[in-house]
C-alpha cells in the first residue's frame, strides 16, 4: 500500500467514511474530524510509518506539519518519512 | 447554616516546603518549573515539570512508613501536619468523631504503579512488595492523614481529574457548613511526575516543551507539577470558642458538568460554576476582586475561561484581577486547586495578588487583567478559585477576608 493509500485509510477510519469518499482537496473540517480526531490521526500516522510528527494541539498551524488538506498531509508524511528514514 | 473558616494551611509544592516560602515565591513571581529528574526522561519528548527538588523522604518518615507511603501520600501528610499544627487542634473524644478528611487526587499512587509495572513487565520479576495495593490506592493519603491525626469522622477521596481538590474542598466546606462535621481536613495531593505519568499526557499533544505561559499569545501548552496543599476548615463558632486565629472564611462553592465533550472545555459549564459560587457565597459579583484561574496555558482552556469570566461578571470583569499561578508551580492535576487556593488566601489575608508569570504578549481572546509577571498589592474582599477538569467537571470555591 502506498503512503497515499495508507494516509487516506487512516483519515477515512477517523472520519467514519469509506476511503473512496476522501478527496485530496478535503480539509479535516470537511471530513468532520475535530481536534481530538486529529490527535488520534497523527498518532496512527506515527505508528503506521514509524515516524515522529511535530505537532502541538495548542497551535496546529504553528507546527511544522501541514494539515491544511488531505494532499498536504500526504506530502508532509512523505517528507518526514524521507527525513527520518535512517 | 454555620459559617466556615480556615484555621490552618500547609503545603509542599515546587515553590516551597511550607506556606510562607510559597507565598514568598508568589510575591516574587518565582518559577518552580525546570528540567525533570526522573528515570527514562530521555525517552520523553516533554522533559520539564514543576518537580519538588531537594526533597529527602527519609528526613520525614521512617522505613516502615515509607513502605506504605507513596510520594502523593507523603506530600499530603507533610501538608496536613503543617495545617493542623498551625490550627492548634488536637483530635480526641467527640471532636475526633466529628472531624474527617476529604482530599483530592487524580493519579493516587502513580509512582508506585509505575515502579511496579516496570518491575513485572520490564524487569520480568514475578513478585512485588506486599503493600503495593495499600500504597497505590487513591484513598491512601486521606486514610493516612486520618490515622496519623486521629480523625474518626467522614473520610474519603475525590477524583475528578484537574478539579479533584476543588471538589474535595467543596465537600468539606458543605459538611462543616451543614453541621455534619466540626472540622474537616481538606485539600489535595498529586505525584504524577514519573515516566508513565508524563508519557500519557504527551499523547494528548497539549504539553509545552519550554514553559507554562497562561493567557499570553505565545503560550504553547501546559506543564505538569506535583505536590500538595491541605487546609483546616473549621466551624466558626468552634474556632471562636477556642480563640483560634482565623486565616479567612470559606463562603461559597458550586460545581457543574459541561455534559458535552470529554476534553474540550465549555464556556457555559464554566460560567455556571463561577456564577453558582458567587451566588452561594451570598455576595454581589462586584465584590469579587481576584480569581485564581484554572489557566492551564493551553489554547482551549485560557480563551474559554476568559470568555466565561466575561460572561459572568459583565463590566466588572475588566475591574477584577485573574491570574494563573500554574505559570510558577505547574499543573498539579488533582492537587492543583489546593495549592492554588493558597493564592486566594494570600489575596484576601495579605492583600497581595500572585502574578501570571511568563507573560509575553497580549492575546485578543484573553483581554482580562491577568496580573502579568509582577505581584500586586490590592484590597481583595472575595476571591474565587476556578478548576475545570477533563470530563467537563467544573468546581469553583469562594473565600472571603475575615
Amino acid at each position: 500500500m502506498s503512503v497515499k493509500e495508507q494516509v487516506i485509510e487512516i483519515i477515512a477510519e477517523q472520519a467514519m467514511l469509506e476511503p473512496s469518499d476522501v478527496k485530496m482537496d478535503h480539509t479535516l473540517e470537511d471530513l468532520g474530524i475535530d481536534s481530538l480526531g486529529l490527535v488520534e490521526s497523527i498518532f496512527a500516522i506515527e505508528e503506521s510509518f514509524d515516524i515522529t510528527v511535530p505537532f502541538n494541539a495548542n497551535d496546529p498551524s504553528a507546527s511544522d506539519f501541514d494539515i491544511s488538506s488531505v494532499a498536504a498531509i500526504i506530502a508532509a508524511v512523505d517528507k518526514l518519512k524521507s527525513e527520518q528514514s535512517n | 447554616m454555620r459559617r466556615v473558616v480556615i484555621t490552618g494551611a500547609g503545603t509542599v509544592n515546587p515553590l516551597g516546603f511550607d506556606v510562607a516560602s510559597t507565598f514568598e515565591a508568589f510575591r516574587e513571581g518565582r518559577c518552580g518549573i525546570g528540567p525533570l529528574e526522573i528515570k527514562d526522561v530521555d525517552r520523553l519528548s516533554i522533559q520539564i515539570g514543576g518537580q519538588i527538588k531537594g526533597y529527602d523522604e527519609s528526613a520525614h518518615f521512617n522505613r516502615q512508613q515509607l513502605a506504605l507511603y507513596d510520594r502523593f501520600t507523603q506530600f499530603a501528610l507533610l501538608a496536613a501536619r503543617q495545617a493542623i499544627g498551625e490550627s492548634g487542634l488536637t483530635f480526641s473524644g467527640e471532636l475526633a468523631d466529628q472531624s474527617g478528611v476529604v482530599l483530592g487526587t487524580s493519579g493516587g499512587g502513580l509512582n508506585t504503579q509505575d515502579e511496579n509495572y516496570r518491575a513485572v513487565y520490564e524487569e520480568g520479576k514475578n513478585r512485588v512488595h506486599p503493600f503495593i495495593v495499600p500504597r497505590l490506592m487513591n484513598n491512601a493519603a486521606a486514610s493516612h492523614v486520618s490515622i496519623e491525626c486521629n480523625l474518626r469522622g467522614p473520610t474519603f477521596t475525590v477524583a475528578t481529574a484537574c478539579a479533584s481538590s476543588n471538589h474535595a474542598m467543596g465537600q468539606a466546606f458543605n459538611m462543616v457548613r451543614s453541621g455534619m462535621s466540626k472540622v474537616m481536613i481538606t485539600g489535595g495531593s498529586e505525584a504524577m511526575l514519573c515516566f508513565g505519568g508524563i508519557k500519557a499526557w504527551e499523547g494528548l499533544r497539549v504539553m509545552s516543551k519550554d514553559a507554562c505561559r497562561p493567557f499570553s499569545a505565545t503560550r504553547n501548552g501546559m506543564v505538569q507539577g506535583e505536590g500538595a496543599a491541605v487546609f483546616v476548615f473549621e466551624d466558626y463558632e468552634h474556632a471562636k470558642a477556642r480563640g483560634a486565629e482565623i486565616i479567612c472564611e470559606v463562603v461559597g462553592f458550586a460545581m457543574s458538568s459541561d455534559a458535552s465533550d470529554i476534553v474540550t472545555p465549555s464556556k457555559q459549564g464554566a460560567a455556571r460554576a463561577i456564577a453558582g459560587a458567587v451566588r452561594d457565597a451570598g455576595v454581589s459579583s462586584d465584590q469579587v476582586g481576584y480569581i485564581n484561574a484554572h489557566g492551564t496555558g493551553t489554547a482551549a482552556n485560557d480563551k474559554t475561561e476568559c470568555a466565561a469570566v466575561a460572561d459572568v461578571f459583565g463590566a466588572h470583569a475588566d475591574q477584577l484581577m485573574i491570574s494563573s499561578t500554574k505559570s510558577m508551580h505547574g499543573h498539579l492535576i488533582g492537587g492543583t486547586g489546593a495549592v492554588e487556593l493558597l493564592a486566594c488566601v494570600m489575596a484576601v489575608r495579605d492583600g497581595i495578588v500572585a502574578p501570571t508569570i511568563g507573560y509575553e504578549e497580549p492575546d485578543p481572546e484573553c483581554t482580562l487583567d491577568v496580573v502579568p509577571n509582577v505581584a500586586r498589592e490590592a484590597d481583595v474582599d472575595v476571591a474565587l478559585s476556578n478548576a475545570f477538569a477533563f470530563g467537563g467537571l467544573n468546581a469553583v470555591i469562594a473565600l472571603r477576608k475575615f
